[in-house]
């Protein structure tokens, strides 16, 4: 190749995922101030405490918990894996068509820093979408947590390893969906279906076997018990599926996932830079001009 | 032909198919060092797909492409930071400023600034270029069509490029846009020595821009040279009106002057309404594309079409 005067190759990597996470932060704070992100934090916010308020005196089987309590880190676990895997593949199915991506292709090392600012930009996005969850109702309903400080921690680690199992997902299904449109039923639907079944709004003991092997294929449903391990006291465990939290099990899947995801989606996301060119931009433009029409 | 070794954009043979339809069908030309050349043709020509082969964003069927010395479908980052593409805009980046976007895509060009050639450009500086600077802080979703595409040229050239592909740049520009954009485009090539490329249907524009035109139609190159040259195979043609006691008169003619000549010996002072006009670069163009759409494609007597 032609030897360019000065170029620092691992400089300009580094620089890459520096300009990256920058981009990432950039992109966090624009969605924090625009009135359509807010609304969209608000209406999750206020959908899930009115479901937790309108359940909040019923008592779950076997136990003297609250449903509240119980629900309330179950979907704290569905909006993280919801989140960070819809979110990106809707991201990445616009970006891709609305030229953002093939900026960063006409670049040098821009698909690297592109790819570095979505890790983190959806990374950050989990913050407020957490908090408005969260903090209403730490208020409104009493006893959520159990464990103290130790339950604290385990929510952490949970999260991170939660986001590593899902992200990567979000991102390979986002790169291979053949349009924005088709992220409704390619995505949404399967996330959708996978999060109603993984124990969120019922117990998962209510559903007959082989769903309940389904469901504890794929992440979600170890996220959700993660959570529970973290905020219910271990006395709740009974009533989980062999009657423990399965913490090995926990990290096991998730790890097992986050593997997966972080092998696939470097190879997936090259594949899809590979194909992106501006004759493609033009005609998803031309497309979504019919779709307006 | 002979200094393809120095050519900036050295291509021969190359040929592009989608499924069994080709859309080129040898294409030969050489771009050299601080030229401006405009690939022209209709609608369907190829310029899109070839001027795509040439960034790097589409692989080519067959024939040989080298860019600043590089097989573009093999080319590494270094080769990248050299060379600066104007995009087709839509609605990409909305919510961002003109101002952190140009930091922001220009930073990727900083470990490859060498002593001889700073990258990448001050953002200000780049921002009075394009006449941004007053609406540096707008968001991006808020500028005009204009103000969006000097933002891409903007972009296209904030690493400093020593060869620039633009697509269509003026394409929706009114007209005095246009004429910021051209200026802005001869001192880019004046000033910075860069190599441009770009493609566009508007024959005024390749008139006004380009050192050298390359004609594309039916998926080769089917006329090279300057506007001027171009123009003169066809100087032939002209076309001669005049009237002579109110009867308006008309005749083409391959000699303009001895004609003339003749029809002032012949009427004196009776002719009036004389009017010359010699062929234009838009009569040469016309000719040869309708020759060459019409499906003739192994018409390879330039001369031939012309007259």
């Amino acid at each position: 190749m032609t030897a360019v005067p000065g170029r620092a190759p691992a400089h300009a990597t580094r620089n890459a995922l520096r300009l990256g996470a920058l981009r990432g932060w950039t992109e966090f704070v624009q969605s924090l101030r625009s009135t359509q992100d807010q609304g969209f934090y608000v209406f999750m916010g206020v959908a899930s405490l009115a479901y937790l308020w309108f359940t909040r005196n019923g008592e779950v089987e076997g136990t003297d918990l609250s449903m509240p309590t119980v629900a309330m880190p179950s979907l704290l676990g569905a909006l993280l894996a919801f989140g960070v895997v819809i979110g990106p593949a809707y991201a990445l199915a616009m970006e891709r068509e609305d030229g953002t991506l093939l900026r960063h292709k006409s670049v040098p090392h821009g698909m690297q820093g592109y790819v570095t600012g979505q890790v983190v930009f959806h990374s950050l996005g989990l913050v407020p979408l957490l908090a408005v969850l969260l903090l209403p109702s730490l208020v409104l309903f009493d006893g959520l947590m159990s464990n103290g400080a130790a339950g604290w921690l385990t929510v952490g680690w949970v999260l991170v390893l939660g986001l590593l199992a899902t992200l990567p997902l979000g991102m390979v299904l986002g790169a291979v969906v053949p349009s924005t449109q088709k992220v409704g039923t390619w995505g949404m639907l399967p996330v959708m279906a996978i999060t109603a079944i993984s124990g969120i709004f019922f117990p998962i003991q209510a559903l007959w076997g082989w769903v309940q092997a389904v469901a504890q294929v794929f992440p979600t449903y170890w996220i959700g018990l993660g959570m529970r391990s973290a905020f219910l006291p271990p006395e709740a465990a009974v009533v989980e599926l062999g009657g423990s939290f399965r913490t090995g099990w926990t990290v096991l899947v998730l790890a097992a996932w986050a593997v997966v995801g972080l092998a696939l989606a470097p190879r997936v996301l090259r594949r899809m830079a590979r194909r992106t060119s501006g004759s493609q931009v033009q005609a998803a433009r031309d497309a979504a001009l019919q779709w307006v029409r | 032909m002979d200094d393809a070794a120095d050519a900036v954009v050295a291509v021969r043979d190359l040929r592009m198919t989608y499924g069994t339809t080709e859309v080129l069908t040898g294409v030969d030309f050489d771009v050299r060092a601080g030229e401006v050349v405009c690939l022209l043709g209709p609608n369907g020509a190829g310029k899109t797909t070839t001027i795509e082969i040439l960034e790097g964003f589409r692989l080519r069927s067959a024939g040989s492409v080298r860019v600043l010395g590089v097989d573009p479908a093999h080319a590494d980052e270094a080769w990248r930071a050299r060379v600066g593409v104007v995009l087709q805009s839509w609605r990409d980046h909305p919510r961002w400023t003109p101002r952190r976007l140009l930091t922001q895509l220009g930073g990727y060009f900083a470990p490859y600034a060498t002593p001889e050639r700073s990258r990448p450009h001050d953002v200000e500086r780049l921002l009075a270029t394009v006449g941004l600077t007053r609406h540096a802080d707008r968001k991006i979703a808020t500028l005009s069509g204009g103000q969006r595409r000097r933002l891409d040229v903007a972009v296209g050239i904030v690493g400093r490029p020593e060869l620039l592909f633009l697509d269509e740049p003026t394409a929706g520009f009114d007209p005095l846009a246009r004429r910021d954009f051209h200026e802005l485009v001869l001192r880019l090539a004046d000033l910075e020595g860069t190599t441009i490329l770009l493609t566009t249907h508007d024959l005024a524009e390749a008139e006004r821009l380009a050192d050298r035109i390359l004609v594309l139609a039916a998926g080769r190159i089917v006329a090279d040279g300057t506007a001027a040259e171009l123009t003169r195979q066809v100087a032939g043609t002209s076309e001669v009106r005049w009237s002579v006691e109110g009867r308006r008169q008309s005749a083409s003619t391959d000699d303009a002057t001895a004609f003339v000549r003749r029809l002032f010996e012949r009427h004196g002072d009776a002719l009036g309404d004389l009017e010359v006009r010699r062929a234009s670069l838009e009569d040469t163009y016309l000719a040869m594309v309708a020759r060459f759409e019409a499906g003739d494609r192994t018409a390879a007597d330039l001369e031939e079409v012309l007259r």
